[in-house]
């Protein structure tokens, strides 16, 4: 494949696109992990929901 | 159903049984509506739909980035044609958000909908992301093309206005703690920014702009040869669908972060009693 005299353009809007989109994905895991590790936390602390289901469970 | 004058007893058993289970149909319709409003019954949908979601985004960017890459070169723009397959889905979603977030916005003012608040907060950093992309790519394509990274035409300057928006939503949502004051605050402004998006879409139509016209969502259909248009429609699928997967996603974070706060608070209260 081929890409010309403007290759580095090309290669470049699809690593940042990949870098952003990594980057979306990642920020949502991590944030996911963070509040499954806060109601954990809440959880061992005793805290309960009012149906009396644990903290932390998601179903 | 055109039933009002006609007495039961004069229906067959057959009819009957048509009317009670199209009646039954819509029934759980309507529950599984008010179903999703349950954050609850929500994340264990969202639990469901996830794997087969990220899956098929995950196929589906595959075989676009393969169209893509195979794709033959323009004839006037050469292979710098490739950079539209990734600026235009992310232009195309950089709008659909933002009416998506409308679409919320309407929710939590008028019908005070238990979700819309969440999809609206959740979508505002996926949105900003896909524009940002947008404008980057958009200028990566310019330089080689019209000599110049960034032009202040109508339809580039209302881009980056909406940019600058979804940033401004995110702050305000992070400013304000509750989440019930900012929802009704970001909800107001998301409104009045969707004045920008018909402004985005027909600037190059009222405003001599270096930006070309539409050349895919146009009324005489596309003038885009089948070879760029498909894996062109490919990339527009797949990010629609990592959009999708993305706020899903977000959204399931939001709630547990509201879970989270809401139990903080009873924790509190517990520790003052």
């Amino acid at each position: 494949m081929l890409l010309g005299p403007y290759a580095s353009f090309i290669v470049t809007s699809y690593a940042v696109a990949t870098v952003v989109v990594v980057i979306l994905i990642l920020w949502i895991a991590i944030d996911y992990r963070n509040q499954r590790q806060r109601l954990r936390a809440l959880d061992e602390s005793g805290v309960t929901r009012r149906s009396g289901r644990n903290a932390a469970d998601t179903r | 159903m055109g039933l009002i004058n006609v007495e039961v007893d004069q229906l067959s058993p057959r009819s009957l049984w048509q009317i009670a289970s199209s009646g039954w149909r819509d029934y759980q319709d309507a529950m599984t509506l008010i179903d999703l409003a349950n954050p609850t019954k929500f994340l264990s949908l969202t639990a469901r739909v996830m794997p087969w979601l990220v899956a098929t985004t995950a196929i589906l960017l595959a075989i676009g980035l393969y169209q893509s890459a195979v794709a033959p070169d323009d004839y006037q723009q050469g292979a710098t044609v490739k950079i539209m397959f990734i600026h235009v889905p992310n232009a195309w979603l950089s709008m659909f958000v933002w009416g998506v977030m409308s679409l919320a916005a309407l929710g939590t003012l008028v019908w005070r909908h238990p979700l819309a608040d969440v999809t609206a907060k959740a979508a505002a950093p996926i949105g900003a992301a896909f524009t940002f992309l947008a404008l980057v790519t958009g200028s990566l394509w310019g330089r080689p093309m019209w000599g110049t990274y960034w032009e202040w035409d109508a339809r580039l300057t209302s881009v980056l206005i909406l940019f600058l928006m979804y940033l401004g939503l995110i702050a305000l949502w992070r400013a304000v703690e509750d989440p019930s004051r900012a929802a009704r605050a970001a909800a107001v402004l998301t409104l009045v920014g969707a004045i920008n998006l018909p402004i985005i879409k027909f600037s190059v139509d009222w405003w001599n702009t270096l930006h070309q016209p539409a050349s895919v969502m146009r009324l005489g259909g596309p003038t885009l040869d089948r070879a760029f248009l498909i894996p062109l429609l490919v990339m527009a699928v797949a990010f629609s669908l990592l959009f999708v997967t993305l706020l899903l996603a977000a959204m399931r974070n939001e709630i547990l972060r509201r879970r989270v706060r809401s139990l903080q608070m009873v924790q509190a209260s517990r520790r003052v009693a």
